[in-house]
């Protein structure tokens, strides 16, 4: 592969909004700021050192504005929740063409308090206006899940196996003092839990939260020069892509075309094999998204997700620790969640994770936008895997 | 009681409407490379030829996947819970629709099952809906 972005790039600063989850009293764009200050106060910066902004949802430029920040580069992106992997896979390229030497990339929302926020609305004429909104939509729990009971039928999942999704994932949450819900739940639970959406049940479906999280990138070799107060979590590769708007148009609804298409292309520029990934994120939604995650991105074969989560391999302790905050399931999910699981990967890299994986080296994550509408993937390593 | 939302076709899309206000399932095809399409576009997707003919289709089609939903969008009150499902038709293309005529139910609405397709006005638009072939249930 050539161009490639491999080992140029690193993550200096991360941070999350010091609150997370009901923020009645801060707008969306106030979140995107207080996020960006905090990232750019933990790689000892400020935003007299930033030269390029992105972000979702609000624009770069009443970013830019809102934070005093004079860009030479603008990234709007916004193709949902994964949108901020594509942010870092652009600011990396940016880089290391020369563009601009430190990009901040933001997100706020207020999704649960809507102060700032545009209502969801599809125009009429668009396509999913067209196509999908006359049948009764009312956003993602009508039709994220639309694939489900053909997956079920096509590779034999029970529902006792999908409700495991969430089971584990509130147990990482019992190790995180930050999750909004950390009770241990069983299977039991989750099936008897209200069904939103047949054949999914409440709490196969993620919270509703506000927050923020904003991360900076720069060159591996600038962030060598810092001082910093912590390693810099290298971007060893990255991938992207997107399918329909639509979820009822995808190719095959027990797969995404957009997570395979950008985890075939992150795992190729970092030169990785997938039993060298030590932790591992994949944005959730709702409880199917790991599954479809797992198989697309090829860390098991197609059908075999439900049984390698059921048989621990993803919990506490076992051999590929998956969505360690807790996940959108349990620790926070504003309604674009992928800049928070972006959050975790740097702290387990870090070392600096609550529920912190043993020597975590390298880490993937995987971020969705819409319903398998678009696909972000990184490939993030300390120093020592670069 | 509110409407249920209606589509507001555009030109590459009238076609399609026009055709289900006769009661009419029609579908775009290429001429240069056979494929037939959902959803309806002025190019062919698969080899950007925009010499497309308006197909029937049988309006024959499987019920591939779905859900039954709870919390009623605007105009659907009185039907809640709902299915809002993947169909697959005869000719290969899938949609969303809902399954009409038949209980909403996981034991009504059984995978794989043959359906035929139906036409609902919303407002002043025609829309595509399926029910289980050979009539109500």
């Amino acid at each position: 592969m050539t161009n490639t972005i491999r080992n140029k790039t690193a993550i200096i600063g991360a941070a999350e909004t010091q609150r997370l989850g009901t923020i009645p009293d801060q707008s969306a764009m106030q979140l995107h700021a207080e996020a960006g200050l905090a990232a750019l106060r933990d790689a000892g910066l400020t935003v007299h050192d930033v030269d390029g902004v992105a972000c979702a949802g609000e624009s770069p430029v009443e970013v830019a504005e809102y934070l005093g920040i004079t860009p030479q580069y603008l990234d709007g992106t916004h193709v949902g929740g994964s949108s901020f992997m594509l942010h870092v896979r652009h600011a990396a390229a940016a880089i290391a063409a020369g563009l601009c030497t430190t990009v901040l990339i933001t997100h706020g929302e207020s999704g649960r308090s809507r102060v700032g926020m545009q209502p969801w609305a599809p125009a009429p004429q668009s396509m999913r206006g067209q196509f999908e909104v006359p049948y009764g939509v009312m956003g993602p729990p009508t039709t994220f899940p639309i694939g489900l009971l053909r997956y079920m039928k096509d590779y034999g999942m029970t529902p006792e196996q999908l409700a495991m999704v969430p089971v584990v994932q509130r147990q990482w949450a019992g190790l995180n003092p930050r999750a909004k819900l950390r009770d241990p739940i069983t299977v039991d639970d989750v099936l008897s839990s209200r069904m939103v959406a047949y054949p999914i049940h409440l709490l196969e479906c993620c919270l509703v939260t506000d927050g923020g999280g904003a991360v900076v990138i720069t060159s591996l070799d600038r962030a060598n020069s810092l001082d910093l107060p912590h390693d810099p979590v290298v971007i060893l590769g990255a991938g992207e892509s997107s399918e329909s708007a639509m979820v009822s148009m995808m190719a095959d609804v027990t797969s995404s075309r957009a997570f395979r298409t950008a985890g075939e292309r992150a795992f190729a520029e970092a030169g990785i094999k997938h039993s060298e990934v030590d932790h591992l994120m994949i944005y959730d939604a709702f409880a199917h998204v790991p599954i479809y995650g797992l198989e697309d991105l090829g860390f098991v074969g197609r059908g075999e997700a439900p049984a390698f989560i059921g048989d621990g391999h993803t919990a506490p302790g076992g051999s590929l620790p998956l969505n360690t905050n807790g996940g959108g399931l349990s620790y926070t999910h504003t309604g674009m969640y992928g800049m928070f699981a972006i959050q975790e990967s740097v702290r387990q890299l870090r070392g600096q994770a609550p529920a912190q994986v043993p020597d975590a080296n390298i880490s993937v994550v995987l971020g969705n936008g819409g319903m398998f509408m678009s696909a972000g993937v990184l490939v993030l390593g300390t120093p020592a895997a670069a | 009681m509110s409407e249920k939302a209606a589509p507001r076709p555009t030109p590459d899309t009238q076609p399609f409407f026009d055709a289900a206000a006769r009661g009419e399932l029609s579908l775009p095809k290429c001429r240069d490379c056979g494929e037939l399409f959902f959803y309806p576009r002025s190019w062919c997707p698969r080899c950007s030829s925009a010499d497309l003919e308006w197909t029937p289709c049988s309006g024959r089609a499987r019920l591939h996947s779905y859900l039954i939903n709870t919390r009623p969008a605007p105009g659907f009150e009185d039907e809640t819970p709902y299915s809002i499902a993947v169909v697959e038709l005869e000719e290969g293309p899938r949609m969303m629709t809902n399954i009409v005529g038949v209980p909403q139910t996981p034991e009504h609405l059984v995978l794989d099952m043959e359906l035929e397709v139906v036409f609902d006005k919303h407002g002043e638009v025609a829309v595509p809906k399926f029910m289980p072939a050979g009539g109500a249930r």
